[in-house]
């Protein structure tokens, strides 16, 4: 089986390429959601909320790919040695990252449809995508109560995410983080 | 005061010998008068909450058909105070030297069935313009309702500014559903 030797001692380039484009976009995207909420009404805060929505629509897209890919390409097995406890957290939150990769963009449509606002895609016309709710003041408020926390939620666990990588790379010298970063292959 | 009120009902009498039909009040619980707009691509639509008007619609006669609505300015909801309290500035709606607006049809052109285009001028922010209109009119035993869209040109009533032409389009949709009953 040609597709499962390579995947059992890395992840695959289009794994690779996905994990690194959707961080991206989710550094990109949280930072702008962050910053643009409070700012006075200006054009350039619609201009902000729409690259905001169009980050977290293109996150959405690919994760829907990412999942198929990952359906397909099985992971990695954890380097040998991993104690189980950290095996299954890792797994956990892998699956949880996946969870909010869907849940909020998905949120964050849901938002701005109650708003009144429908999310056009770049701008364009053509790309509108359908209503997910009806226009509803307080479901709005609620929709962004919870698109907020699914992203502190998010915050918290790519931290920790994060941080076990660098733990692998540097304190136990593994090879956990240089299958996801090969760039740091020739050390 | 003290010559309006000798003048009073002499305008009664005139208005409605003018409008053949009789005055009536426009119903504002059942009737919707909002703006539609597109900011970066994205269609938005928010209603103004609170106007008022009169109809005068007689269906033998059209031509004669008269209405005066008047448009809180301060009522335009977007769903959120801050955008709401943008839209009262200077730039836009200037809500504090132009308060309403208001709408003056005269004459309804018949289109076939209830079809017809309607004649009238819009007052907003100082500023006046000559409609055409095309409505449906549609009245049924006491209740009239007046259904019609219109595009406007923000530049045209000096509504909106400099760098916000950037991101929002000129085009405003105004679409009505006016219901008048006896």
């Amino acid at each position: 089986m040609p597709t499962t030797l390579p995947s059992r001692r890395g992840y695959t380039r289009p794994a690779i390429a996905l994990h690194w484009l959707i961080a991206l976009l989710v550094v990109g995207g949280f930072s702008l959601g962050l910053y643009m909420s409070d700012l006075p009404v200006s054009p350039q805060k619609l201009r902000y909320f729409s690259w905001h929505k169009w980050s977290g629509i293109t996150v959405l897209a690919l994760t829907f790919v990412r999942l198929a890919w990952r359906l397909t390409h099985p992971a990695p097995a954890p380097v040998p040695g991993l104690p189980r406890w950290q095996e299954q957290a890792a797994r956990t939150i892998h699956r949880v990252l996946y969870v909010l990769l869907f849940a909020i963009p998905l949120t964050g449509w849901m938002y701005s449809s109650a708003s009144g606002y429908p999310v056009v895609y770049f701008g364009v016309k053509a790309l509108q995508l359908p209503d997910l709710v009806a226009k509803d003041k307080a479901l709005a408020d609620l929709l962004k109560a919870v698109h907020q926390s699914l992203n502190w939620t998010l915050l918290v666990l790519v931290a920790v995410h994060a941080t076990a990588a660098l733990k692998h790379h540097f304190v136990d010298r593994d090879e956990t983080l240089r299958r996801m970063l090969p760039l740091l292959r020739r050390r | 005061m003290h010559g309006f009120r000798i003048l009073a009902p002499l305008g009664l009498l005139l208005s409605a010998t003018i409008a053949g039909a009789a005055d009536r009040s426009i119903d504002p619980s059942s009737s919707r008068l909002t703006a539609e707009f597109t900011q970066i691509g994205v269609p938005v639509s928010g209603p103004f909450t609170r106007f008022n008007g009169h109809v005068a619609f007689d269906p033998a006669k059209p031509s004669d058909a008269k209405a005066h609505i008047e448009i809180d300015t301060t009522s335009f909801d977007l769903g959120e105070d801050n955008y709401n309290d943008e839209l009262r500035k200077k730039e836009w709606f200037d809500s504090a030297r132009y308060p309403a607006a208001t709408f003056d049809a005269s004459g309804l052109k018949p289109l076939g069935g209830d079809r017809f285009e309607a004649l009238g001028r819009l007052s907003l922010k100082g500023r006046q313009k000559e409609l055409k209109i095309p409505v449906t009119v549609k009245t049924e035993a006491a209740t009239t309702v007046v259904d019609g869209v219109v595009p406007i040109s923000r530049k045209d009533f000096a509504i909106g500014a400099g760098s916000w032409d950037e991101v929002i389009e000129d085009l405003v949709k105004i679409k009505f559903h006016i219901v008048v009953t006896k």
